[in-house]
């Protein structure tokens, strides 16, 4: 009723959003289904693992009718759903604690770290970008665009142990890893940003150098417009769009805990607990984290894309015409 | 082709034949234990030094570029075989079977890619087989949709319409007409894969999913070198190096190549 209700009152844009938003449970009707498939070929039996190994067969039988694993797949996965609505990813092996309260726990560490990464790679990206678009095909262009190559084939694990040993071992200007205050963030934030500043400098550029060549451009020139203002509104709004875009799908990634940049700084995230479930071979925590560690990376694109519609008014437009 | 992609191609060619000639050129046995010259620094003997096991690095990371280098390319042919294939039959059957098929290409990259590899391969006794299937098993979906988009174009081409009027059978235009139209698009593609794939097999090397000790990875090296870093930094230096500087080349590789063929990779 009440989507009736925004459909018939609202806008374009809220068509646009519901429209994203209904497309969202197919996806992750098919994301759990993966999930679970994955959880279903996993080596060992689960009734066992609750069991035990030297189990009568009356019990094997019972608790396998308990937790209904002699019902048919189908209904097996819909039973699988709805224990991860209710937040319930299973016990870790090895602590038996629950593996969402662990998840909850670490999700701040790793919410800090994203937005500490972030708070540098926009910033530097986006100036790099534009350094780089605006002196095209100049040296500074050339040195900055090879820059951005090389940072895009760094692998993080080893550029953060390069970085520790530099700032951390070397010049002992900060701590080389543990989870804590300010000072313990800034090496974990560089390395996960680096990649990050690689990308968004080369779609900043290609985003500018795109605007620039666009016949609105020619003509606002043409009318004489001074050349902030041309900048400004003309071409910093229209190629800031594709930028949005890999913000977001960077913040994703760090969300779903940076597992080699947490691992490397021992930054207590959803990373480490992903990497020590792997170690461990601990298959609860290890399937916990990719579930939630999915479902906030889809989450974050639908932020996006509804972000989208109000950056780029063709959204807008296009919704108001079919 | 660019200046830097030719370059970049040389140094691809050169870092090949090290590896494929590692048994000849190192001068050590990647394996073998050498309890009396344990930790030494980059010297005579050992041009790179040696590891906390008196194993020369040297010998090491060319053996452990033959493994990093065949998992890449190996998982970059696979998924381009399958991209490839599932491309052009959604592309040209469109319909529901297209929908469908896309749905599921948007699911898997939908995944952050380096979690659902993460997945995969713990299902899989890890091993060098393991890493290629994971790294395959996601890869084929971006390779997919750039073919279905060039098929969609390519099916209102006149030489389609000629060849289903002079009756052709439907595999015959898919595999005699399209097939080879695609190819160069599928090879620009898999040399922009190519980068991301290396480090991606080092990744999951260094969580321990790839190639198991004492076989040399450059991600295993780095991973079991990492609590070293204070005392033999070079043990972590030289393979990160070797990754860096692979996947760097590939990328200029796969930039030039894109720039040359004219293709646009996005959307």
């Amino acid at each position: 009723m009440t989507v009736l209700i925004c459909l018939k009152t609202g806008g374009p844009i809220k068509t646009y959003i519901l429209k994203k938003i209904i497309l969202m449970f197919p996806l992750l009707a098919g994301i759990t289904f993966i999930t679970f498939t994955l959880t279903k070929a996993l080596p060992g039996d689960p009734v066992l693992g609750m069991a035990g190994e030297r189990a009568s067969p009356e019990v094997i039988e019972k608790i396998r009718k308990e937790i209904g694993a002699d019902r048919g797949i189908i209904k097996q996965y819909f039973g699988y759903v709805s224990l991860i609505i209710r937040g319930e990813f299973g016990r870790s092996y090895y602590t038996n604690r629950k593996v969402f309260e662990d998840l909850s726990l670490k999700f701040p560490n790793t919410l800090k770290l994203a937005f500490a990464s972030l708070f540098i790679a926009v910033p530097a990206g986006l100036l790099c970008g534009f350094l780089s678009a605006y002196n095209r095909d100049t040296a500074t262009d050339r040195i900055l665009s090879s820059l951005s190559v090389a940072g895009l084939s760094l692998p993080v694990f080893w550029s953060g142990l390069i970085i520790m040993l530099l700032l951390s071992l070397q010049l002992k200007i900060f701590p080389p890893s543990g989870t804590g205050d300010m000072r313990f963030l800034v090496l974990p934030a560089i390395t996960l940003s680096l990649p990050a500043i690689a990308t968004l400098t080369r779609i900043t550029r290609t985003s500018l150098l795109e605007v620039f060549d666009m016949p609105y451009i020619t003509t606002a020139r043409a009318k004489g417009i001074p050349w902030i203002k041309l900048h400004l509104i003309h071409v910093f709004k229209n190629s800031l769009i594709p930028v949005i875009t890999v913000i977001g799908l960077d913040f994703g990634s760090y969300m779903n805990g940076a597992v080699l940049t947490e691992t490397i700084f021992g930054w207590d995230g959803i990373g480490r607990f992903t990497m020590e479930g792997i170690m461990k071979r601990d298959y609860p925590v290890i399937m916990g984290c990719i579930i939630a560690g999915t479902i906030i990376f889809v989450m974050i694109n639908l932020v996006v894309d509804i972000l989208y519609c109000y950056a780029d008014p063709r959204i807008r437009v296009y919704e108001k015409n079919r | 082709m660019k200046k830097t992609g030719k370059y970049a191609l040389g140094v691809l060619v050169f870092l090949s034949l090290f590896s494929l000639f590692a048994p000849l050129i190192s001068g050590y046995d990647p394996d073998a234990i050498n309890l009396d010259s344990i930790k030494e620094p980059p010297g005579f003997d050992h041009i790179l030094g040696t590891d906390n096991k008196g194993r020369d690095i040297f010998s090491r990371v060319l053996h452990g570029g033959r493994i990093s280098l065949s998992i890449a390319l190996i998982a970059a042919c696979i998924s381009m075989g399958i991209g490839l294939l599932v491309g052009l039959y959604s592309g040209y059957v469109g319909g529901r079977t297209d929908t469908f098929i896309m749905g599921l290409v948007d699911l898997v990259l939908s995944f952050p890619a380096l979690l659902l590899a993460i997945g995969i391969s713990i299902l899989l006794p890890p091993g060098i087989y393991t890493v290629m299937i994971s790294i395959a098993s996601v890869g084929w979906a971006s390779f997919a949709r750039i073919i279905r988009g060039n098929v969609l174009i390519l099916k209102e081409a006149a030489f389609i319409e000629a060849a289903m009027a002079a009756g052709c059978s439907k595999p015959r235009i898919l595999f005699v007409h399209l097939l080879p139209q695609c190819i160069p698009l599928s090879l620009v593609m898999m040399g922009l894969k190519l980068g991301g794939y290396i480090l991606t097999e080092a990744s999951l090397s260094f969580l321990g999913l790839g190639a198991q000790p004492p076989v040399a990875t450059w991600g295993a090296m780095i991973s079991s070198s990492r609590v070293y870093i204070t005392s033999a930094a070079w043990m972590v230096i030289a393979p990160g190096i070797m990754i860096a500087v692979t996947a760097l080349c590939f990328n200029i590789l796969g930039d030039a190549l894109r720039d040359r063929y004219g293709i646009r990779t996005e959307n």
